[in-house]
Parts: structure tokens; C-alpha cells; sequence
């Protein structure tokens, strides 16, 4: 085993075992805090696959900015732990039909038909000087410049209707 | 096998003499705090141990380790071990890609920017768990103040990089410096004077110091995040507090006062004379200005409150970074001299 596939896989065990855990733990603070880990263990993955540009953003905008939020609103929340597993044997077979759907869909998806080493070969050594960022501006900007600038009205459009939900307005 | 094993050796040496030099700051740094603050209230602070009060911090520091850990009953155990340790690790680890001169840097990897804002967005973590695990009101209010707080200045602290970025068209350390070469008018202050403002004032409120301390606020929640912590676990958290001011300072030096670069570039006969002196002199005594300067802020400003610190991050700092960014976009793209004609 070299010392990649080593790398490799102590991120993809810690990934694996806290994404389990963001849903197995019974305290939400908890499970919200399991989900900063698998991100970190999954930035991790990234940097093996020297997009280190994505690697940082995922750890600089989810870690660091969308989680704190979400720890934010959860620290205040009460949730009651003893009333969580209530119909736990009546619901399963439901939710396993469910995990099912799920799973077959991803597999489908994101399979090695898709997502295979033949249609995604790994990247090999790139020179000292290639820059992801350049890469992912170039991509963003010409093949991709519609769906981005879409997703970009469609953010604007959520904020506009945030603050109007939220705004109060003073009286005069 | 061996040259592998060579490799590794020397890298643990330079994570260890970096750590080392870094401890020795910061138990000096809060010993010159006491001194700096003394002087400004008229007093001579500590003078006891030593002469002159010189070995006042190794007295603190056994002082500190000495001390029994009190872990609360209703605290969650391991998170309240493990949260002064994210917060020192995230800042110690942060050092790696700080380039001391030219070419003298543990890791000199080309998203060297985008790897100090995510590990400086990692440290809120620790902030944020050891009040959640202390399980005590104030400790909870501090947390829940410096997650808002550090969302806040981080989005603030992100788009005055970016702004240095684009001019320097790198996110490497060492590229970012060089670029700002050629004298005083050429480093990134002036053509960045809004953002260098913002950043400035965003690393003091992201290290969650005076007047932005409202995650601690002794005079409202007694020590905040950190009220249940004693001992060596306190003492930690103090640590990273202190290197992320010295992080901050050696960030300032290197974006926007030109690093390791002499101020007196392109100066004739003074250029000369001071040529001898290394670059690192020069980024040691940039990084020591702005360590004074947050001392000074310290004795000067009272504290803000909560309501003021969100009006100030979102109203004034942010709107002023992103018409900010524009200038420089533009400035960047029509070469404009003398400092983005490339």
C-alpha cells in the first residue's frame, strides 16, 4: 500500500464512519457536528485528487460559514431526545423501502458507469504551475456561463425574498 | 527509503523550530501586553520576576500548568478536551505557508491564501464546541456571539483577499510579495487602502479582540466561552488566542505592507545603505507594528456592543470590500500605472 492509498483511505474511513454517525447520533448538536467532520474528511478526499481549489472552498463555505449557522440555530433549539425513537418499529419498513429507492437511484447515478476509470480516468502529476483556479474560471465562463449566471439570479432572488420575509419595517 | 526518512526529518525540524519560535512570541507577546498596557495607564506593570520583569512569562506559564483541569459534571467530556485543542491546532497549523523571506516557508503550495482563510474559519470551531460542551449559560452566550461575530468578518475578511488576488493575479504568499515590489508606493496599502482598512479591522474582530471581544465580555458574561476552562486547558485556548494576533500581524505584513520587501526600495543611497539588513528583519519588525497596534487598540477603545459590531460588519465594511473589488477588477483589467501595469 503506498502512502497515498494510505492517506486515502484513514480520510475515507473517517468520512464514512461520521457520515453514520451524523444520523445515528441521538443529540442533534452532536450530529451537526459529525456532518463538520465528514465535510473535513471529505476536503481531504479532494486534496488527493489535487482539486485543491474545491478541496478549501468546501471547507471555507461549508465548514466554516453554512455549518457555524446551522450549529448556531441548533444550539438553541430543545430538542427532547427521549421521544425521538417513537415508532421506530412501525415506520421501519417504510424507511427501508425508502433507503432503498435512494440507494438504487445513487447507484444508477453516480455508478461506475458513469463515474468509472474508464469514463473518468484519475488525474495524473500535473506541473508545478497548473492553477485550479484558472481551470475552473475558464470552465465556468465559456461552457458553463448560462447555468452558472442562472444560479446566480436564482441566490439573488432567495436573498431579495429572505430579507423581504424578515424585514421589519420602523416606524416613523 | 532513506531519502524519504532524511526528507521527513527535516520537515518535523522546521514544524518544530517554527512552533518553538512562535511559543517564545507569544509568552513574551502577552508579557509586553502587560507592559504596554501599564505604560498607557500610567503604571509599570509587572516587574517583579527577574530583572525587569523578564521571566514574568515562564512564571505564568508554570503557574498555568500546575494547575488542576476542572472538567464540570454536566459537560460533554471529550468535546470540552477536544475544543482548546482544535482551536491551537487550526492556528499553530496555519503557520505553514507563512514565508518568512524569500524562499523560507515549510510549505509553499500555490492556494496558499485560500488555505489560511479555511483553516482561520475552522478556528470558530473551538470557540463554538467549548461553549456548547461546558454546558453553562455564559459559556453558551460567548459561543453563540462569536459564531455570529466570525460569520460576519469572515465574509468581510474573504472579499478583501480576494481584491488581493486580483492584483497580485497569485494566491501564493511568495508571488503576492513579489508583486508588491519596487518601494513603499507600490505595496498593496495604497491601491488597496479600503480593503487594507477592512481586513485590518476584520482581523481584529476574527481574533476576537478589544473592542470586538463580546465572545469573552468580562464585564457581561463573566469570561465568556471559556468560563468553565482552567489550567492547562484554559492556558490554551489564551495560546491560539495570541497566535492568531500574531497570525494576523505576519497577514497584514505579507498582503498588504509588501512582507520581507524593504521600504526603502528604489530610494537612492538609502537603499544601499540599509541593503545589508535581511528581509526578514524588515517583515519581523511590519509584524511587530501591528501586534503594538492591537495592544494599543486594547488600552484605547472601549468595547462595542453586539448590535453596533453586526451594523459595522454587514453596513459599512462589507458594501465598502465589494465596491472596492470593482476598482480593482477595473484597475486590473485597463493595466492601470503605476501599479497594475504589468
Amino acid at each position: 500500500m503506498t502512502f497515498y492509498q494510505l492517506i486515502f483511505y484513514a480520510f475515507s474511513t473517517v468520512a464514512v464512519f461520521s457520515g453514520l454517525m451524523v444520523v445515528a447520533s441521538n443529540n442533534p448538536v452532536r450530529g451537526a457536528l459529525f456532518l463538520v467532520l465528514t465535510f473535513f474528511a471529505m476536503s481531504g478526499v479532494w486534496l488527493l485528487l489535487q482539486a485543491e481549489f474545491l478541496a478549501l472552498i468546501l471547507v471555507l463555505v461549508y465548514v466554516g460559514a453554512v455549518m457555524t449557522l446551522f450549529l448556531f440555530v441548533v444550539m438553541m433549539l430543545r430538542v427532547n431526545v427521549v421521544g425521538m425513537f417513537e415508532g421506530f418499529v412501525r415506520y421501519f419498513p417504510l424507511a427501508l423501502f425508502v433507503i432503498m429507492v435512494i440507494a438504487g437511484i445513487s447507484i444508477m447515478v453516480i455508478g461506475p458507469a458513469r463515474f468509472g476509470l474508464l469514463s473518468m480516468p484519475a488525474p495524473g502529476i500535473k506541473p508545478d504551475d497548473f492553477s485550479n483556479i484558472k481551470e475552473i474560471g475558464m470552465v465556468l465562463y465559456t461552457d458553463y456561463a448560462y447555468p452558472f449566471e442562472i444560479s446566480a439570479v436564482m441566490l439573488l432572488t432567495a436573498i431579495i425574498a429572505a430579507i423581504s420575509l424578515s424585514h421589519r419595517k420602523t416606524k416613523k | 527509503m532513506m531519502e524519504g526518512l532524511l526528507l521527513l526529518g527535516l520537515i518535523v525540524i522546521k514544524i518544530v523550530a517554527i512552533i518553538l519560535v512562535l511559543l517564545l512570541t507569544v509568552a513574551y507577546l502577552t508579557f509586553f501586553e502587560r507592559k504596554v498596557l501599564g505604560y498607557i495607564q500610567v503604571r509599570i506593570g509587572p516587574n517583579r520576576v527577574g530583572p525587569r520583569g523578564l521571566f514574568q512569562p515562564f512564571a505564568d506559564i508554570i503557574k498555568l500548568l500546575c494547575k488542576e483541569i476542572i472538567i464540570p459534571n454536566a459537560s460533554n467530556r471529550y468535546l470540552f478536551i477536544f475544543a482548546p485543542i482544535i482551536s491551537l491546532g487550526t492556528s499553530i497549523a496555519a503557520w505553514s505557508v507563512i514565508p518568512f523571506q524569500k524562499s523560507i516557508v515549510l510549505a509553499d503550495i500555490n492556494a496558499g491564501v485560500l488555505f489560511i482563510l479555511a483553516l482561520s474559519s475552522l478556528g470558530v470551531y473551538g470557540i463554538l464546541i467549548a461553549g456548547w460542551a461546558s454546558n453553562s449559560k455564559y459559556a453558551m452566550f460567548g459561543a453563540l456571539r462569536a459564531a455570529a461575530q466570525s460569520i460576519s468578518y469572515e465574509i468581510c475578511m474573504g472579499f478583501a483577499l480576494v481584491g488581493v488576488m486580483m492584483a497580485a493575479g497569485s494566491l501564493n504568499f511568495q508571488t503576492i510579495v513579489m508583486a508588491q515590489e519596487g518601494g513603499v508606493w507600490h505595496w498593496y496599502w495604497l491601491p488597496l487602502l479600503p480593503l487594507f482598512l477592512v481586513y485590518w479591522i476584520s482581523g481584529v474582530a476574527e481574533t476576537n479582540r478589544l473592542p470586538f471581544d463580546v465572545a469573552e465580555g468580562e464585564s457581561e458574561i463573566v469570561a465568556g466561552f471559556h468560563v468553565e476552562y482552567s489550567g492547562t486547558a484554559f492556558a490554551l485556548f489564551f495560546l491560539a488566542e495570541y497566535a492568531n494576533m500574531v497570525l494576523i500581524s505576519a497577514l497584514i505584513s505579507l498582503l498588504f505592507l509588501g512582507g520581507w520587501l524593504s521600504p526603502f526600495q528604489g530610494i537612492p543611497y538609502l537603499e544601499t545603505w540599509f541593503s545589508f539588513v535581511p528581509g526578514i528583519v524588515w517583515f519581523l519588525l511590519k509584524l511587530s507594528f501591528f501586534l503594538l497596534v492591537y495592544l494599543w487598540i486594547r488600552g484605547t477603545f472601549p468595547r462595542y456592543r453586539y448590535d453596533q459590531i453586526m451594523r459595522l460588519g454587514w453596513k459599512i465594511l462589507l458594501p465598502v470590500t465589494i465596491v472596492w473589488i470593482v476598482v480593482v477588477a477595473m484597475a486590473v483589467q485597463f493595466n492601470v500605472a503605476p501599479w497594475f501595469a504589468s
